[in-house]
């Protein structure tokens, strides 16, 4: 009875603290509802209109119509003409253009070969065929570069003639959840995951360090208040902050992006709750060990940046080595990026997904466990 | 017998290679207002935090209104209260608000909250400041909102480490109008200070110099019981003989006050005045001599003055 009054003391007291901070209360609803707007417009995996060069040696009909059924992807856009490959390299070096496509002298002679080949008549020299053309791309940026890559065999259909029908596509791919592959619909469940991981961890790894610097905890040390009861009361208002966060995120990007919301919202609020409820006793965790707020906040960025990029978000995880994919298996958001695609996207239900809901239930509770341990009521 | 509120012997405690508090022996009765005295790092926040089982001692044994500490820490909480010497309430939330969380901290809900904070307001003159942020708040008022929130519970042992360090006389004066009443109404009170004036006031009084006590008893028992007369001088060319005095062993200090040198003699020296005056310092010029009554100031002297003890 005296404990729960003493855990709601504490809660209440952090709400009354968040409402005389405006900034901070401010910073709740505007963290999720800026950067749902922002990314969820800005960030977009298909590139489109790459700037790139053309060093045209046909300078023939058929070169023009390539270039033409090039531009026609958008995939990248003419922005400079070059006359010599020394030039394009230059081009490149200089980031004036990201890629340039030469079209060889012999590009007419190379086309009917290659009609040849693919018409199957018997071959004129018996010369393999050669590739038409040459991208020249500026490598650094892996997506801009397999953007790029995507056009090493477009097909040529008009080019043909009708002498060839288009090669039939060994597989057929079928979509499922996002057939018209809309990144927002990736953006948002990730958004989610990143947002909450900041705000949760942010705000609890500097809650104790905060009383201890301004003195008041050896206050607090000499009163009735148990260690447990301290970090439970720190925790609450901070589970219904994430769930105000989460309802702007998801329903931002339901109205605004269209993203499909399958699962049912009871669902959907559990799997929160126990990702909540993970961040928040990591940042307990950092609250006891750091001194200050300054390395409050070091140790939490430490510990931001490996969630954002190996929780599967920026980069699947299946792309990762093992030894990553150990790591990302112990961030709570990779866990939660799971169920929370399960179950927005999928219409899974949290049973379905078990595996990684128990373990955001264990990683609470062992952190809860450690965080109580580590906290001792005493100064020294 | 009277009852003892805290009892302690041979308290030790040490941070690195510094002992802050040196085998402490302590006998402080119920009821009483008993005052810690010692300079800046003498091991008076140290000895109230081993009191309160903030530390643990390295050695000896510790009884708080009758039960044992470190152990029976947790049991202790409830019955005492503790006044930290730097404000420790919660800058960013208002007087009331303050008031209420270490009500319900301490048990106190429901009316019993509401009445006990409303009478507190009221006694420590706060009703006008209780919609104000505590930090927004002056000195005394950041004091007297402390001592509220040390009593809310009302403990029957009151820690107050340095409490009006950062509060001007006349607050200083009203805050201990306070205590005691507190202290009639029951209340044992253990003050820490380095103001002379607020340890007079005390029913006892420890005097500490680096983590050992130096003397303790009441005020009236350490200035009857000094080992040393206070002879005051005056006249001109009191700097310089300021200076030849302190060169001689039986002079524990002496001291500027005013026009007048106030030196300490020890009481090895059964005639303080006819002494001083064979000392060829004194002789040589043209000064008054008499013989003053010791203040507490020249106890705290005498007691930690190293060189001498």
């Amino acid at each position: 009875m005296n404990s729960l009054l003493r855990i709601s003391a504490i809660t209440f007291k952090e709400f009354r603290q968040l409402s005389h901070d405006g900034l901070t209360f401010g910073m709740v609803v505007m963290i999720p509802l800026i950067q749902l707007l922002l990314f969820g417009y800005a960030i977009n995996t298909n590139v489109r209109h790459i700037p790139a060069g053309l060093l045209d040696e046909a300078q023939s009909y058929a070169s023009r119509s390539i270039s033409a059924a090039v531009l026609a992807t958008q995939v990248v856009e003419f922005t400079a003409v070059y006359d010599s490959v020394q030039a394009a390299e230059q081009g490149i070096t200089d980031g004036d253009v990201r890629a340039v496509l030469v079209l060889p002298r012999d590009l007419d002679q190379r086309m009917v070969q290659s009609q040849q080949a693919a018409g199957g008549g018997s071959s004129a020299g018996d010369m393999d065929p050669r590739p038409l053309g040459q991208w020249l791309v500026d490598g650094s940026d892996t997506i801009v570069a397999s953007s790029i890559r995507s056009l090493r065999s477009m097909p040529l259909t008009d080019l043909a003639r009708g002498t060839a029908l288009p090669p039939a596509p060994t597989f057929e791919v079928v979509q499922y959840f996002n057939p018209e592959q809309r990144t927002a619909v990736n953006i948002v469940p990730g958004l989610l995951a990143i947002i909450l991981t900041m705000t949760m961890i942010l705000f609890t790894s500097t809650a104790i360090v905060r009383e201890r610097e301004r003195g008041n905890l050896e206050l607090l040390i000499t009163t009735p208040v148990h260690s447990l009861e301290l970090m439970l009361g720190k925790i609450i208002p901070y589970i219904l902050i994430g769930l105000v966060q989460m309802s702007i995120i998801l329903g931002l990007g339901h109205l605004v992006f269209r993203v499909p919301i399958n699962g049912a919202i009871s669902q959907i609020v559990i799997a929160t709750l126990l990702f909540i409820a993970a961040s928040l006793t990591l940042g307990l965790i950092i609250s006891t060990i750091a001194k200050t707020q300054l390395q409050a906040m070091q140790m939490t960025v430490f510990i931001l940046l490996p969630s954002i990029l190996l929780f599967g978000f920026m980069f699947p995880y299946e792309g990762m080595p093992e030894l990553a994919q150990w790591i990302a298996e112990v961030l709570p958001a990779t866990h939660f990026l799971r169920i929370i695609r399960g179950v927005v996207l999928r219409g899974a239900s949290v049973e379905n997904v078990q595996e990684d809901a128990l373990f955001l239930l264990g990683f609470t509770v062992i952190g809860l466990l450690i965080a109580t341990l580590k906290f001792r009521k005493r100064l020294d | 017998m009277t009852e003892m509120a805290i009892e302690a012997t041979g308290l030790t405690r040490s941070f690195g290679d510094l002992k802050a508090v040196d085998s402490l022996d302590l006998q402080i009765p119920k009821g009483c207002i008993y005052g810690f005295l010692g300079p800046n790092g003498s091991g008076k926040s140290t000895s109230i935090r081993l009191l309160t089982g903030l530390l643990n001692p390295d050695s000896g044994e510790i009884n708080v209104l009758g039960l044992k500490l470190p152990a029976q820490a947790e049991a202790l909480r409830r019955r005492i209260g503790y006044m930290t010497q730097k404000f420790s309430l919660y800058g960013d939330l208002t007087v009331e608000e303050n008031l209420r969380f270490m009500a319900k901290i301490y048990g106190v809900h429901g009316r019993d909250e509401k009445q006990r904070v409303a009478s507190l307001l009221e006694l420590y003159e706060l009703n006008d400041q209780k919609r104000q942020l505590a930090d927004t708040m002056s000195g005394g008022q950041k004091q007297r909102l402390g001592l509220a929130a040390a009593t809310i519970h009302e403990p029957e042992l009151l820690f107050l480490d340095e409490p009006t360090s950062a509060v001007d006389p006349e607050n200083r004066r009203e805050f201990w109008e306070k205590l005691f009443d507190l202290s009639d109404a029951g209340t044992t009170i253990l003050v820490s200070s380095h103001y002379m004036d607020e340890a007079e006031r005390c029913h006892g009084l420890a005097i500490l110099a680096n983590g050992k006590k130096r003397a303790d008893g009441s005020p009236q028992e350490l200035m009857d019981e000094m080992g040393a007369n206070v002879v005051e001088i005056g006249g001109s060319g009191l700097r310089q003989l300021k200076k030849d005095l302190v060169e001689l062993p039986e002079i524990i200090s002496a001291a500027q006050q005013g026009i007048r040198l106030r030196v300490l003699v020890d009481d090895g020296v059964s005639e303080p005045l006819a002494w001083m005056q064979q000392q060829s310092a004194i002789s040589s010029g043209d000064f008054e001599l008499r013989v003053v009554r010791p203040s507490l100031e020249d106890v705290f002297v005498t007691s930690t003055d190293e060189e001498i003890l």
